[in-house]
């Protein structure tokens, strides 16, 4: 018999109950709550009369609508303001584990704070109403979005009705090259396989340069994971993972962290397990990568052009690619790297940890804004990168040059608060969805790293951040 | 949860490949802690030439004459056909409660993001899977006849043409169930509420640490 997938290990782990065409109840170990998907779940609880079955397992805070500036004068917006303070209603009479209200010194980003307080753990299932729950996968844990009717399910039973995904085997081999980021590998792998290309599977990530990459960097690509069409990506646990989570506020403590750290070394793919897909990559052909259209699907690296719909034979593609094309409003052909930019983004549940604002900058270090760039916004993934970012002096030099340093939150990402494109400009974000509108009704975006969105903040435009600029 | 049995609708050609949540129902309404009065801001951005906001009275608001909702032949339509991927992004349920508000009862597809086709199964929308040919099929004769309309049964799992044809289709046991005869899931499964707990004692006992005091 064939040995098991880590993917398989997390699943079995957690079966419930089986029914005979193999949809399951699985258990449900962390539930993340934000303000954006939980209140018709909490609504419908309360109609049904029901108790959350194991309150000690949601970890909430609100990261959509809270704004990014200002935060004395509170949430302006009313209809934003009622959605905050109704999850602050539905956590009192609910109960959480852990949960940061607005302006609260360790609130942030939820796939943030997570990780960053140890509720995130290996072997563990972590749902939430967000599809960038997959985020959680980096510690080998089984992590994925799931609806609202689901957020109520979990909330009453603990568990959720689900079938087991295929697996998929992404492989990336060898050394990453200089300025090559875990986003730029995500990227690639989304570049290779497209959007739909997870579609039904959960991803495992594999290879020497995903091993190499730092915990924060397989959260970056496990978070990218859903825009591949996979709901989860996994890594599994290593020593990092362990030298990650030591100390942190709820993992496990004493003789409880020794169990934990010798069953999280059996989490891993046995050498004879079978993937019903591998992907390889290699990693030094993987260059930094530049989005041009509304799909993460379509991209390319920074030194390339955009594509010419005329080369495309097939009519979908073609149509598809011209659609893109008008809504960005790019010729055919143009170089990436003469694409200029009006508004640069760093931030996001993608981008938005400590490192990522490190690799940032360094890039900005002693230089300023061009002058045809109206906002780069900053805006650390939660209160600690906050604090963080500051006694390392990061929030100087990014005022220093002129960009502005906010509160934590999801801010532009998908531009649920006042942080937004207008119709028609045109951003080098950090964020993870270039779709039509998502940061702003006609606003145009583009999926980059760190360190390639601070080099457009400061040159104009992309630049291939491996040359001098 | 409301039923679905069968349906012969009208049905309303959307030809794009990897439509979105964030198009099928911009994150402005997202701000709404109910679960109804979405339908009107269905492709919000892709139905109206001005911005949409919530609570925006959508009778009197320009429309794009060009999108294929605003079409006349296709109004009252309840079958939506679509192409690869449809659904991405974003799980926000918000989504399928805006096509189900809007009338949508079946979408046909090739293929659907994931999060997005567990959802509809929560909220009466039966979400279709058929080869990419056979949806070529169905995308021509519905440019070629106007008034095209599809009948959906999903107890016999079929689709029929209005030349009489029929084809099957997949749907996991468990969903047809549910779907069929509109049963709350939470109800269900709380039938199981002792293999919850004993499943939980059992976990307790390999995985202390998760239910550790504080923890």
């Amino acid at each position: 018999m064939a040995g098991k997938t880590l993917y398989d290990k997390l699943w079995e782990s957690h079966v419930v109950r089986e029914e005979s065409d193999g949809t399951c109840l699985l258990y449900i170990d962390r539930h993340l709550v934000h303000e954006v998907t939980s209140a018709q779940a909490f609504e419908g609880m309360r109609l049904a009369g029901r108790k959350a079955w194991r309150a000690a397992s949601i970890v909430a805070n609100p990261d959509h609508n809270t704004p990014t500036d200002h935060w004395e004068e509170g949430i302006k917006d009313p209809i934003s303001r009622l959605q905050v303070e109704t999850l602050d209603a539905n956590i009192r009479d609910f109960g959480a584990l852990v949960y940061f209200p607005f302006k609260h010194a360790n609130q942030g980003i939820i796939h943030v704070i997570g990780p960053e307080n140890g509720t995130t753990l290996p072997g563990t299932t972590v749902v939430c109403g967000d599809s960038h729950t997959s985020t959680h996968g980096a510690f080998g844990a089984l992590a994925h979005g799931i609806g609202t009717s689901e957020v109520e399910h979990v909330l009453a039973t603990q568990t959720l009705v689900a079938k087991r995904s295929q697996r998929m085997l992404v492989k990336v081999e060898g050394q990453l090259g200089k300025e090559v980021t875990a986003k730029d590998v995500a990227l690639a792998i989304i570049g290779k396989i497209g959007t739909a290309g997870g579609n039904g599977y959960a991803i495992e990530f594999g290879g020497s340069a995903i091993r190499g990459l730092s915990i924060e960097g397989r959260m970056t690509l496990c978070n990218m994971t859903i825009e591949a069409g996979a709901r989860a990506g996994l890594v599994a646990p290593d020593e990092k993972t362990v030298e990650y989570l030591k100390g942190r506020t709820y993992a496990p403590k004493g003789a409880d962290w020794d169990k934990a750290v010798a069953y999280w070394a059996t989490l891993t793919s046995d050498p004879d397990a079978r993937f019903d897909a591998v992907v390889e990559l290699d990693a030094a052909r993987i260059e930094p990568q530049v989005t041009w259209g509304t799909s993460p699907e379509q991209v390319l690296p920074v030194g390339a052009r955009v594509p010419n719909p005329a080369r495309e034979a097939d009519l979908q593609k073609r149509t598809g690619i011209e659609r893109a094309l008008q809504y960005m409003g790019l010729a055919a052909d143009t170089p990436i790297s003469e694409i200029r930019v009006d508004k640069v983004f760093i931030g996001s549940c993608t981008n938005s940890r400590i490192e990522d604002l490190r690799a940032a900058a360094i890039v900005v270090k002693g230089r300023k804004k061009a002058p045809g760039v109206k906002l780069v916004l900053v805006v650390p993934g939660s209160g600690i990168v906050k604090r963080q970012a500051e006694a390392e002096g990061l929030d100087k030099v990014f005022v220093d040059a002129g960009f502005e340093w906010r509160e934590p939150g999801c801010s532009m990402c998908l531009a649920m608060n006042a942080d937004r494109l207008e119709p028609g400009e045109r951003c080098a974000s950090t964020s993870n969805r270039n779709f039509e509108g998502r940061q702003g009704a006609g606003g145009r975006t583009h999926l980059v790293s760190p360190a390639m969105a601070a080099a457009a903040a400061i040159v104009g435009h992309f630049v291939d951040i491996r040359n001098p600029f | 949860m409301k039923a679905f049995k069968q349906i012969d609708g009208l049905v309303c050609p959307l030809d794009r490949a990897n439509v979105d949540t964030d198009a099928i129902i911009p994150k402005q309404f997202l701000k709404s802690i109910k679960r109804t009065g979405f339908g009107p801001y269905l492709f919000d951005e892709w139905r109206y030439a001005d911005h949409g906001e919530p609570g925006m009275d959508c009778s009197h608001r320009p429309l794009r004459a060009d999108f294929v909702l605003n079409l006349a032949r296709y109004k009252g339509a309840q079958i939506l056909l679509a192409r690869d991927n449809f659904g991405c992004g974003s799980s926000r349920e918000h989504a399928p409660w805006a096509i189900e508000d809007y009338g949508f009862q079946v979408i046909i597809a090739p293929s659907f993001a994931d999060i997005f086709f567990s959802n509809c199964y929560k909220n009466g929308i039966l979400p279709i899977v058929l080869p990419a040919v056979m949806i070529d099929r169905l995308f021509a004769e519905c440019d070629a006849n106007p008034g095209y309309r599809l009948s959906v049964d999903l107890e016999s799992q079929k689709l029929t043409l209005p030349s009489g044809e029929s084809f099957g289709f997949e749907v996991q046991s468990h969903r047809k169930h549910c779907l069929l005869n509109g049963l709350d899931e939470i109800g269900l499964t709380l039938q199981h509420a002792d293999e919850i707990k004993a499943f939980e004692t059992r976990h307790k006992a390999t995985q202390s640490w998760l239910f550790a005091q504080g923890a």
